[in-house]
């Protein structure tokens, strides 16, 4: 059975670590619903900090190469999301140095995101 | 005025004492990062700490050690701020806190070094966009205030808060390590360091002169966190050719603004007012910067090269031509840039005239928006007696932005090009 990874695309890159507005807790219910409503077929999915968080790495040389780490992404890059891992890593420099390991990177690009960490329930 | 320990001063030395404070700052702040974890606490506090000095000292007098006075200072601020947090629920600052007690020991000069090293890989990692990386340059490591910081990036004070904010939540959330880089990693990281100082030095050095003396002061700035860097990092060539550079080009300050305060060419300044210590101080480190890489030319020590044949020079006629061309075709197989291009353009039509400079335009592409361009090209017309092709030049460059001093030269030529077009 093969798997999905649903990559969620929103506009002004909302920051889902603060629930600043009655709109964004109404959402974030919503999120919660089709959570459990879709527990059956769910195998894990993240929320991202906001791009200004990002990093890029880049090995233009291709495999081996030198990396090029760099902000962003930006806004007017027309590149989409193609996969999705998660690393635990001790920093980013760590993540980084996997990263330059994804094929991806060697031919296009990966994005370093961070993944918010909501707390453990009922802590 | 009041007599201190030290016997100066705080009259006359009000400057002095805000550098002294701010130098401290940093020093503290990069071991207070490093204790506590986290640079947004460790700036509020040692932020909190440098204006207590600011009210006290002044009153007290400067104590024996100001920096186990901030450091006190600080980290008692910093347990103060960690309690408050510890005091909302889910918030467990318990370890923090210990640990800030039980460092109770003042750090060794090593270690404030080792500290500080780490604070600038940290301000100047490639993740964060490089205005940022320059902003938080000049807030940790050279002390500025928000404002002033703002002020210098010519970018408003709300504008600048947010984006320091943003990089100190980047830091934290994307855990950017505080450490300084592996020995395979540093040539890398560090040139990201070096292009960062030399951009804050290049916005202070091109700033609208005298208007704004934040501006100006980002080229010491700049200075001083390249001194800060060769201390630290004493063996790179990189670091030494950096600060040859930046001495070599800060030189000539005084000469730069003529009596109505516009800018002077290079090839007009008035040579006695230039900097002969700083000049002294550069050659002796660009000596050291070529032998250290004498098979692998380095950016800023090239260029640093190029500023020496300049500030060897008695006048702008009697440089040594040859030499610069040289350096710039060293230049340009490091960094082949239309600008590089331009300047090399220049040494050659000053070593072998007019007709070879225009020759080594041609191979220059366009460069939008650069007035240098159309006003070389302009000039070596003028020199070739060529008045209509000449105007044209002189009038296309007249069309883009250029400082007073430039648009002045411009317009005379024009006029001299169009009297002896008609006679």
């Amino acid at each position: 059975m093969p798997r999905y990874a649903a990559l969620i695309y929103e506009q002004g890159d909302p920051d889902w670590s603060v629930l600043d507005t009655p709109e964004k807790e109404s959402t974030m219910a919503d999120y919660g619903a089709f959570g459990a409503a879709a527990a059956a077929v769910m195998r894990g999915g993240a929320a991202l900090y906001p791009t200004t968080t990002g990093t890029v790495v880049q090995v233009p040389g291709g495999k081996g190469g030198e990396v090029v780490v760099t902000d962003g992404p930006f806004a007017e890059t027309k590149e989409v999301l193609t996969g999705f891992y998660q690393l635990e890593c001790a920093d980013l420099d760590e993540a980084v140095a996997w990263a330059a390991r994804i094929p991806a990177a060697w031919t296009g690009k990966v994005e370093i995101r961070p993944i918010i960490d909501f707390g453990a329930p009922d802590s | 005025m009041l007599p201190t320990p030290e016997g100066c001063t705080f009259e006359a030395s009000r400057e002095a004492l805000v550098r002294l404070v701010r130098d401290e700052g940093a020093r503290v702040l990069a071991t207070l990062v490093r204790t506590t974890g986290s640079l947004e606490l460790a700036e509020d506090a040692v932020q909190d700490a440098v204006l207590k000095a600011l009210e006290i000292w002044p009153g007290s007098g400067i104590p024996a050690q100001p920096r186990a006075w901030l450091t006190v200072a600080a980290r008692n601020r910093a347990i103060d701020l960690l309690r408050r947090e510890a005091r909302r629920p889910g918030k467990e600052h318990a370890a923090e806190i210990f640990a800030l007690h039980s460092d109770a020991a003042l750090p060794g000069p090593d270690v404030v070094a080792d500290d500080l090293l780490r604070l600038v890989f940290t301000c100047c990692h490639p993740s964060l966009p490089l205005e940022t990386q320059t902003a938080l340059a000049l807030r940790t490591l050279c002390g500025l205030s928000t404002a002033e910081v703002g002020r210098a990036l010519l970018v408003p004070e709300a504008t600048m808060a947010k984006r320091l904010t943003r990089a100190r939540r980047k830091i934290a959330v994307a855990a950017i390590p505080y450490r300084a880089p592996a020995a395979t990693e540093l040539p890398r990281r560090l040139r990201g360091v070096l292009a960062t100082i030399y951009l804050l030095f290049n916005e202070g050095y091109n700033a609208s002169a005298g208007e704004d003396l934040i501006r100006s002061q980002l080229t010491a700035e700049a200075l001083r966190l390249s001194r800060l860097l060769l201390e630290l990092l004493p063996g790179e060539a990189s670091v030494i050719g950096l600060l040859a550079l930046l001495l070599l080009q800060s030189s000539r300050h005084a000469a730069r603004l003529g009596d109505d305060g516009e800018v002077v060419l290079l090839a007009d300044q008035d040579r006695r007012r230039w900097d002969r210590k700083a000049i002294a101080e550069g050659m002796t480190l660009l000596g050291v910067a070529l032998r250290r890489a004498p098979t692998e030319p380095d950016l800023y020590a090239t260029q640093a090269a190029i500023a020496a044949c300049h500030a060897l020079a008695a006048t702008w006629e009697a440089t040594n031509w040859d030499a610069v061309v040289s350096w710039y075709d060293v230049l340009l197989t490091i960094n082949d840039t239309p600008v590089v291009r331009l300047n090399r353009a220049v040494a050659i039509s000053e070593l072998r005239g007019p007709r070879a400079g225009l020759a080594a335009l041609a191979e220059i592409g366009e460069l939008p928006g650069y007035p240098s361009l159309p006003a070389v090209r302009a000039e070596l017309l003028y020199r070739l007696r060529r008045w209509d092709d000449a105007a044209t030049s002189f009038r296309a460059a007249l069309a883009m932005p250029a400082n007073n001093a430039q648009r002045r030269h411009l317009h005379e030529r024009l006029a001299r090009c169009e009297h002896s077009a008609k006679t």
